[in-house]
């Protein structure tokens, strides 16, 4: 049985320039124990998504199971499988931490929690928090607390909604050793991220998301594979000419430039070379995660899931 | 301990914890209009024989904090929930419509009886106060709180910004609280207020409390007097209850 499964998820919302779909149909699994990635830009539906499967939100048609229990119709029990982490740094203002975790595992039937409730503020670099008003938290240490409250019922399904945005890396590192160990220790992750590198390094499998359809559903590897093989980069001052500029993709004074072997890098190099263009700190890399993710993103693949 | 039990518990400590806003503000207010009114009226209000205007208001004004503290106290955690955000602890749990409403609208009847326990300790001696009816004044302050405690879940699911939930209050909770018969006896009142009156179901939550005080009240002064009145507040409590259970059920204002 999977531990989640997406089946013909589609939503709707009446706006006032008409309907909105936010999701047309999206269908897929995640296996028990697997790190999940879902990915993709500002409005592909991603959230929606999240919050239908955490109950927020329900779909227009289609379902979502979470270890078999419906998120609507069994609602209790999909919950006791998930423990999500809200996007959005909110909080209780009224309590301490130890009181909003206490309150939480309570929400959930659980009492005396308080040794795995130490483990999670330890684990999460909460300890000496633990009687701090939540008023008096930092961003970071709140978003630790969303976290230890997600976790407080040793939820099967933990999903995480953009958990590291705008965070520092040392809450990062913390989060992801902390999350990875569950991770090994039999927990499903479903992650969404817009650090694709972060994907990248903890996701066995990936699906993205564009427009509410999935475009892609892979393997992190077989994904990375779709990419061009290698990129030509480099910096300069200039513009390109229109030739080049077509198959560019420029960050600042950052170039990257398709070419799949040697030969196709030594006619760039002569291009460049033949137009004038002065370039510097000249690098042949890999095709990463966040070009396939542009390339699909553009509309160059097109993949049925 | 079923979870709703700790949702109870925290609407209880959340106001507990602000308590000078929440229970001592609203004491403090009800003494002063004891004082103002009890002064000012004493010797000039004629309500029941045998009975100052002092012991016939003090029931009134106890019974008024009940109800609004037993609104507020729902309405103003769900909005402010809402606003912050936080509310979608209670919405990622297993917590069924039922808990909800059982949390929501018993921490408000806790917080409206803690007020007017508040108000009757602060004030019983100034008046003569007989307690002839100590099971009416229960039966009032617990139809009385729920029907408020409903209505103010009711009120805070609705309210998009603290503004909708002022108006609430301000435009609908405070006219009905004040134009009760809290601090007149209606027959002193044209025809006319006095069957609007009538249609007020605070009118009767006042009038009943006041009976377990002084063993009159506007609605009469015998048992079965107030027996009618205290099944139409249970009947009102019953429906309000099914209403509000349905709108928590249906997860209206709450899901996309």
């Amino acid at each position: 049985m999977p531990a989640v499964s997406f089946q013909n998820v589609s939503k709707t919302f009446a706006t006032a320039r008409g309907e909105l779909h936010a999701l047309k149909g999206v269908s897929f699994d995640i296996e028990p124990g697997e790190f999940f990635g879902l990915l993709g830009p500002n409005g592909a539906g991603k959230t929606t998504l999240i919050s239908i499967l955490a109950g927020l939100s329900r779909a227009s048609s289609g379902r979502v199971l979470v270890h078999g229990a419906d998120v609507q119709s069994d609602f209790a029990e999909a919950r006791r499988q998930l423990g999500v982490v809200p996007q959005e740094l909110v909080f209780d203002p009224f309590f301490n931490v130890r009181e909003a975790l206490r309150f939480q595992s309570g929400y959930f039937g659980i009492q005396h929690n308080d040794d795995w409730i130490d483990e999670l503020l330890d684990g999460l670099g909460l300890a000496d928090k633990a009687n701090a008003n939540m008023r008096q938290l930092s961003g970071g240490m709140k978003r630790r607390v969303l976290v230890a409250q997600a976790l407080v019922h040793k939820p099967p399904v933990i999903v995480l909604d953009e958990p590291t945005a705008g965070v520092d890396v040392e809450l990062r590192q913390t989060l992801w050793a902390f999350v990875s160990r569950l991770n090994k220790q039999g927990s499903t992750v479903l992650l969404t991220t817009h650090y694709l590198e972060e994907a990248e390094a903890l996701c066995h499998r990936i699906a993205m998301l564009k427009l509410g359809q999935v475009v892609a559903l892979d393997k992190t590897s077989e994904l990375l594979k779709r990419a061009v093989a290698t990129q030509l980069c480099f910096k300069t001052d200039q513009a390109l000419p229109p030739a080049l500029a077509a198959q560019a993709r420029v960050t600042g004074r950052v170039v990257r430039l398709p070419a799949q072997d040697a030969a196709a890098v030594e006619r760039l190099l002569a291009q460049l070379r033949e137009q004038g263009i002065a370039i510097e700190d000249i690098e042949i890399r890999k095709a990463d995660l966040e070009d396939v993710f542009l390339d699909l993103m553009s509309g160059h693949q097109e993949t049925s899931a | 301990m079923k979870g709703w039990t700790t949702l109870f518990y925290k609407e209880v400590l959340r106001f507990w914890k602000v308590g000078f806003q929440t229970v001592a503000a609203p004491v403090m207010t009800a003494i002063l209009y004891l004082l103002i009114f009890g002064h000012v009226l004493e010797s000039h209000v004629e309500v029941y024989d045998g009975v100052g205007y002092t012991a016939f208001l003090l029931p009134g004004l106890i019974m008024m904090s009940v109800l609004q503290n037993a609104f507020a106290n729902s309405s103003s955690s769900l909005i402010q929930s809402k606003i912050m955000g936080n509310l979608v602890f209670i919405l990622l749990s297993p917590l069924s419509h039922r808990a909800w409403f059982l949390a929501y609208v018993g921490s408000s009847m806790v917080r409206g009886m803690v007020v007017g326990a508040g108000v009757l300790l602060a004030t019983f001696w100034t008046a003569h106060l007989s307690f002839a009816e100590p099971l009416w004044i229960l039966t009032f302050a617990l139809l009385g709180s729920a029907l408020l405690g409903a209505l103010g879940v009711i009120a805070g699911l609705w309210a998009e910004k603290f503004d909708h939930n002022a108006a609430v209050t301000n435009f609908v909770v405070q006219p009905l609280a004040l134009l009760s018969g809290t601090f007149y006896v209606i027959d002193n009142l044209s025809p006319a207020f006095q069957q609007v009156s009538r249609v007020n179901p605070f009118f009767y939550v006042i009038s009943g409390f006041r009976f377990g005080f002084l063993g009159q009240s506007d609605i009469g002064a015998t048992n079965q007097a107030v027996l009618h009145g205290a099944l139409g507040l249970g009947l009102l409590n019953a429906v309000l209850a099914y209403i509000t259970y349905r709108i928590l059920k249906s997860g209206w204002k709450l899901k996309g």
